[in-house]
């Protein structure tokens, strides 16, 4: 009926050298600070450095994975760093044998051992984020204000379930699984890349990962298309849970000890991460891969900062900048392609 | 080529060689445009021609990368929006720019608060809305929320608001869009008074009938250029239509053969929502009953707030109602949600295309085969070659007109965007599809399109139904129409008997005073 001729004219072309250059930020942003960093100090590409860096973003690099699942449905959690220490601590305790031999150093014989340990700190996490997200869909209270009161109540949890004071001493079979290594390879680092491979799977090749997105773009239109929106926003903070659960498994057998407080301001890191790694708070859009190159990317500019000296305080007023400027980035990216 | 002032005036404003490019996009290339002094001033072109991006560069959102913009015959540059609004021009975007929760004459003055530097005159900012209120006939006291109103009440606190910084030239960007034949008739009367003040009105819409209802002269826009321009009682709707098009598109509304109908395949029997303390403005459905044929498309009439999108939703499991049954092939039955209507073959294409449908950020194909993933996945994933394949055959059904199924449905056009919900509802091969307003917005030649493709889904067996509150296009489709009003059925005639003044009286008419009812 009508004529291509005139409707070729009127779409707008896909090529954007702005849209290209955004796509690509974090990644040109992290090439450059290691280039920075390289210069400025040579120990920083050592590959023992380099190791260290992924090692130490292992943990909440495991917490961003599912933090992107929750932001791209518009969501937030941030209970993350609470339910850590939280399901840290139950794991602990099942590896000990139970909370009365928390002062024995470990020699082994008494605890149920690490698969037991690691499965209860993922269940643990799992139900207390599931929770979280039944919070958020059936009494309709907005996410920021469940996690924020999940924050708030996984920490007492924690309190309370350990009196205050740390377990730790644990079998060598639980502190590989954080300070082992196969090959050169940290072992946290493989649970963290291998745990990265499955999520981005899930949210581009998967009927679920296509109605996280849809929800987050669109909540109205996606219940309209036949969605069970309530479902798949309980679910993400059920997803959001398991990684807390399986995070604070890691941190344990890195650290040999579970305590109470534990991943404190945890959140804020793993949310800058998400959000550095171009997925936007507004829901609907970004990519596992923007997420483990802006986890990477905070990663290298703490370790950076530490072996250039500046003093910790300091980094924290830099994260909370960097926060900042690229959700504003995200902002005006957007602004800018609604104009075209 | 420009036919500067047939009639001897000189043009209040006048724009010339205006030029804007987007990257990528040539939005405006070389347009003329002038507006005479008391004059209503048709804008007009398919979407994407330009219309919106002229008016932005008018109203200072754009600045333009060439071309110069001439008030009363002086050259003027407008910065920002304010400076537009300074010089007299004001523009009333289709998105209301009202703050909902405060007052009509807060949203009247907002900026402009009369009083002290500090503190706001109350009383005189009440006196002052009240006195603009009266002349667009906006009968509501000044100190109601603005979140109370009907959209055609808002649009009217938008006029006050424009007539509030004594503007000369108000710049309409399809006020009708939204309002019933009687509100549309009620704007008109308004615009009427406005022009009878002196006052120029630029006037973008897609209803060519109220182009000659209402205007005085009209210009074309077609793909960023400058198509021609002139006085409406020279021309005529095909002319209009060939210039915005730029060929043939036939008869818009052509005759078309009543089908046989089939069996009943939908049917509604009192169905009944009643407001609650919770929502006191919900539009109420009061033993609402109709039956859908396999085969033919219903138009579901009324004016707005008739209850008609409720209805359909009610039907769709969307909105929960307190009374009545709904049959599917005869079979009684109820639905939680969306999801129980879809599981019994129920389609719904919403209202608003933007907010309901579609998903503006995500890709094509996602847009396109989001309800019905079933079709191509295989276990937990999706198999993108089967995505591809149906993607690909809906592309070619409906011609979606689009650069690749991975740009973002967003970047469409109105008219294409519209085909992707009808493709997503397609492809899940409903028996009954219900389309509320199927060609809000859209261009002229899409609308062609979309009316061909519902005709066609009628045709292989399926029950349409059309709500649309352009009476031309229920009349053009539907083989048999219901009308509403307040929530209660008023009538039901068939398309060969029914005529708009017919409908009018139908859709204004109380319950039983319907002048046909006819039995199918």
């Amino acid at each position: 009926m009508t004529g291509a001729k005139t409707a070729e004219v009127r779409e707008p072309k896909t090529f954007d050298l702005f849209d290209y250059l955004a796509r690509f930020a974090p990644t040109i942003f992290l090439i450059a600070l290691m280039a920075i960093f390289a210069a400025a100090e040579p120990r920083f590409l050592s590959s023992i450095n380099l190791f260290n860096v992924m090692r130490q973003v292992s943990i909440t690099g495991l917490l961003a994975l599912s933090m992107t699942f929750v932001i791209l449905t518009a969501g937030i959690d941030l209970s993350v760093g609470s339910l850590l220490a939280f399901a840290g601590l139950v794991a602990a305790a099942v590896a000990k044998g139970g909370l009365a031999n928390r002062f024995t150093v470990g020699e082994g014989g008494v605890g149920y051992g690490w698969g037991l340990a690691a499965l209860s700190a993922i269940v643990v996490g799992l139900l207390c984020g599931y929770l979280q997200g039944l919070a958020v869909t059936r009494l309709k209270v907005p996410p920021f204000v469940v996690t924020l009161g999940g924050m708030s109540a996984f920490r007492g949890a924690a309190l309370v379930f350990s009196g205050g004071g740390p377990i730790s001493g644990f079998e060598p079979s639980f502190t590989w699984w954080g300070q082992g290594k196969i090959g050169p390879v940290p072992v946290p680092v493989i649970i963290f890349l291998a745990f990265a491979v499955v999520a981005h799977i899930t949210l581009r090749y998967t009927r679920y990962g296509r109605q996280v997105y849809a929800v987050g773009g669109n909540p109205e239109a996606a219940r309209l298309s036949g969605l069970n929106v309530n479902r798949i926003l309980a679910s993400v903070y059920a997803i959001s849970g398991f990684f807390c659960g399986l995070a604070s498994f890691v941190l344990a057998a890195r650290l040999n000890s579970a305590e109470a407080v534990a991943g404190t301001g945890y959140e804020l890191t793993v949310i800058a991460s998400v959000v550095i790694g171009g997925t936007s708070l507004f829901g609907g859009a970004g990519t596992i891969l923007g997420t483990v190159v802006g986890t990477i990317l905070i990663g290298v500019l703490l370790n950076g900062l530490i072996l250039m000296d500046v003093s910790s305080y300091i980094q924290q007023i830099i994260i909370g900048i960097i926060i900042v400027l690229a959700v504003a980035f995200d902002t005006f990216a957007k602004s800018r392609r609604r104009k075209v | 080529m420009l036919d500067t002032a047939p009639d001897g005036v000189r043009p209040i404003l006048r724009m010339t060689g205006v030029s804007k490019r987007f990257p990528g996009v040539k939005a405006l290339e070389d347009v003329h445009f002038e507006v005479g002094p008391a004059e209503i001033h048709a804008l007009l072109g398919e979407n994407g021609a330009g219309k919106s991006t002229l008016l932005k560069v008018l109203s200072g959102a754009y600045s333009a990368d060439a071309g110069s913009i001439e008030l009363f015959g002086q050259p003027v540059v407008f910065p920002t929006p304010h400076d537009a609004q300074r010089a007299g021009v004001v523009t009333i975007y289709q998105e209301f720019t009202l703050a909902p929760d405060l007052t009509i004459a807060e949203n009247v003055f907002i900026g402009r608060e009369p009083g002290s530097r500090l503190f706001v005159s109350w009383r005189r900012l009440a006196d002052e809305t009240r006195a603009i209120a009266q002349r667009i006939g906006l009968k509501r006291d000044p100190m109601t929320p603005v979140r109370d109103l009907s959209v055609a009440e808002q649009q009217l606190v938008e006029i006050a608001r424009a007539l509030s910084m004594r503007s000369r030239v108000i710049v309409m960007d399809e006020p009708t869009s939204a309002l019933s034949e009687a509100e549309v008739a009620n704007l008109a009367q308004i615009i009427r008074t406005l022009k009878a003040e002196g006052l120029s009105i630029i006037f973008v819409t897609h209803r060519l009938e109220e182009v000659f209802r209402l205007c005085d002269r009209y210009t074309v826009l077609r793909d960023g250029h400058y198509v021609g321009s002139g006085r409406v009682a020279d021309t005529n709707v095909d002319a209009i239509i060939r210039m915005m098009v730029g060929r043939d598109v036939g008869a818009l509304y052509g005759a078309r053969p009543i089908p046989e109908h089939g069996a009943v395949a939908l049917e509604v029997e009192g169905l009944t929502r009643r407001r609650t303390a919770r929502d006191p403005h919900a539009i109420e459905l009061i033993d609402v009953s109709l039956r859908a044929h396999k085969g033919e498309i219903l138009g579901l009439a009324g004016l707005v707030g008739a209850g008609r999108t409720e209805t359909a939703r009610a039907i769709f499991g969307a909105d929960a109602f307190d009374e009545g049954v709904i049959r599917v092939d005869g079979e009684s039955v109820s639905f939680e949600s969306p999801r129980d209507a879809m599981a019994h073959g129920i389609g719904l294409v919403p209202e608003d295309r933007k907010k309901q449908a579609l998903f503006l950020g995500l890709a094509v194909r996602t847009n396109i085969t989001i309800a019905g993933q079933d079709r191509i996945s295989r276990g937990w994933f999706i198999d993108e070659r089967r995505e591809e394949a149906l993607v690909d055959e809906f592309r070619q059904q409906l011609s979606i007109r689009m650069v690749s199924p991975d740009q973002p449905a967003g970047l469409l056009s109105g008219g294409n965007q519209q085909k992707v919900v009808l493709a997503r509802w397609l492809a899940l091969r409903p028996k009954i599809l219900i389309v509320d307003e199927p060609t809000r917005g859209i261009d002229v030649s899409s609308k062609v399109e979309v009316h061909n493709l519902l005709i066609d889904m009628a045709k292989s067996g399926m029950a349409v139904i059309v709500i649309s509150s352009e009476l031309p296009e229920i009349l053009s489709i539907s083989d048999r129409i219901v009308t509403m009003r307040e929530g209660r059925v008023t009538g039901e005639i068939a398309r060969i008997d029914a005529t708009q003044e017919i409908l009018m009286a139908m859709m204004t008419a109380q319950e039983g005073a319907a002048p046909t009812r006819a039995a199918i």
